[in-house]
């Protein structure tokens, strides 16, 4: 999968959990928490379809490196690849 | 027989929109079926209905908004049914019925009466989240016109977005007006806000307590609980938070219930509220339905579920109008403690600030450790605070033995 087509899965299941998140304003460097507006429970149903979708098990303490749809998609690149 | 009709969704609500209709006349209904869905202030409802029985006629139409107690469908009971339900497809022993299902049987579908769904315009059968119909209802926009990308083709708000700008760059609406910004869902969720919210300081007085709860042992807990589960599995403290607080009423009974009559009785089923933000403004609380049958998985299922519907717009009336307490959990990010105003008629609500870590005293050491402030504010006319702070202590309590909660 190319970072684009990863970035494209993450946006979905982003906006599947936060319906009211306009992708096309998405930027890649807003907090998920702090910027979107996430609770814990929008973010662990947000790991929940990233872990169906990709087969990774996304540990909590990885959490941390979810925080910003970049940093999720580094992630995600990197565990798929690794 | 039996009427069916616009319910109250709050005290504050006067009348509704009806949307939807989810069943047809011939539909057989259950108590507690999702036959239609309305739209209040907290976004689109699902409405139950409250007889078993089978749909004789459907009296309101969607788009239409009615009063409170007003007419909507009209219910022939069991009894009525076998009678109704002959294999001869023209024989209606109901004379008021047969309009209705003569009308539709003019319609080139055979002659079967058991699906002459109402004809209503797509626009009325939309489904979309509630910010996507006030931004469309903003803008002076059919749903209908908006292709969907949310779940089930849902209509988003971003959907309503990239409409509105495609039309205005169309060379054929050159001078297309300004739009005015989303502020009809928010106008009136501050309304309704603020009819429950004056009602209950003018009603209601509140007495406030607060506690510190060593969490540690629960953090602990949680944290290996967790590694061993898939995303999907795993629980997030304010489960325990909440089955904590619902299981301590068996010490407190009096602070769950309704109060509606005077004597104030406390309600037997736990019916416990969530205060959950929207990222636009505003809270809903919905409840989660018998919550004392819980465990805390399946607490945390039905809060997944209920956040989940919440953000599509997809509550159901049960939710919304039977809360007999509300617990208000800030998460992870917010500040050390909240002091909450009781929704009414409800009796107490407990709030919960988020978990810090904080120098705590163990045996006269001081070493680092994770406290989470939690607070009652109570109803002064059906409890005090001695036993508020038996409960709160019982909350304590239950959290320190996790694996037993």
């Amino acid at each position: 999968m190319t970072r684009d087509e990863i970035r494209n899965a993450f946006v979905a299941d982003l906006t599947a959990v936060a319906p009211d998140i306009e992708p096309s304003a998405l930027r890649d460097g807003d907090h998920l928490q702090d910027d979107l507006g996430l609770d814990s429970m929008d973010f662990l149903n947000l790991v929940s379809a990233l872990h169906k979708r990709f087969g990774l098990p996304i540990p909590e303490a990885d959490y941390a490196k979810l925080a910003t749809p970049a940093m999720a998609v580094t992630y995600l690149d990197q565990a798929l690849s690794g | 027989m039996s009427i069916f009709r616009m319910p109250s969704l709050g005290a504050d609500m006067e009348s509704g929109k009806l949307v939807e209709w989810l069943v047809a006349p011939g539909d057989k209904v259950a108590r507690g079926d999702v036959v239609a869905v309305v739209e209040t202030q907290k976004g689109a409802i699902e409405i139950e209905i409250f007889d078993s029985g089978v749909v004789a006629e459907l009296l309101a139409q969607p788009g239409e908004t009615l009063p409170v107690g007003a007419p909507l469908a009209r219910l022939m009971d069991a009894g009525e049914t076998i009678a109704v339900m002959p294999p001869g497809p023209k024989s209606v022993p109901e004379p008021e019925v047969a309009p209705s299902f003569a009308d539709s049987a003019q319609q080139p579908v055979g002659t079967l009466p058991a699906i002459p769904r109402e004809p209503t315009s797509p626009e009325l059968v939309t489904l979309a989240s509630p910010g996507a119909r006030a931004r469309a209802a903003a803008a002076g926009l059919a749903l209908a016109e908006v292709a969907g990308s949310g779940p089930g083709g849902a209509v988003l708000i971003g959907d309503v977005e990239r409409h509105l700008k495609a039309a205005l760059t169309k060379p054929a609406l050159p001078d297309a007006p300004v739009l005015p910004k989303p502020c009809i869902d928010m106008t009136a969720m501050r309304r309704a806000i603020s009819t429950a919210m004056s009602r209950s300081k003018r009603e209601i007085p509140h007495y406030y307590l607060c506690h510190e709860i060593d969490l540690q042992t629960a953090q602990i807990w949680l944290e290996a609980e967790n590694t061993a589960r898939a995303p999907d599995k795993r629980l997030l403290m304010t489960a325990l938070l909440i089955r904590a607080a619902v299981r301590a009423l068996a010490r407190v009974p009096e602070l769950n219930g309704r109060f509606e009559g005077d004597p104030f009785a406390p309600s037997s089923s736990v019916h416990c509220g969530m205060a959950i933000a929207l990222r636009g403004g505003g809270l809903i609380a919905p409840a989660i339905l018998d919550a004392g049958d819980k465990d805390v998985d399946s607490l945390m299922n039905s809060m997944r579920d209920l956040v989940a519907r919440t953000r599509a717009g997809r509550l159901r009336n049960s939710e919304v109008t039977q809360g007999t307490i509300t617990v208000s959990s800030l998460g992870e990010k917010g500040v050390d403690a909240l002091f909450g105003v009781i929704y009414p008629p409800q009796v107490a609500l407990i709030g919960f600030g988020a978990p810090r870590l904080k120098p705590m005293v163990h045996d006269n050491v001081v070493e680092p450790g994770v406290a989470l402030t939690a607070s009652l504010a109570g109803d002064h006319r059906v409890s005090d605070g001695r036993r508020g702070a038996v409960y709160l202590t019982e909350i304590d309590r239950l959290l320190q033995e996790p694996e037993k909660l």
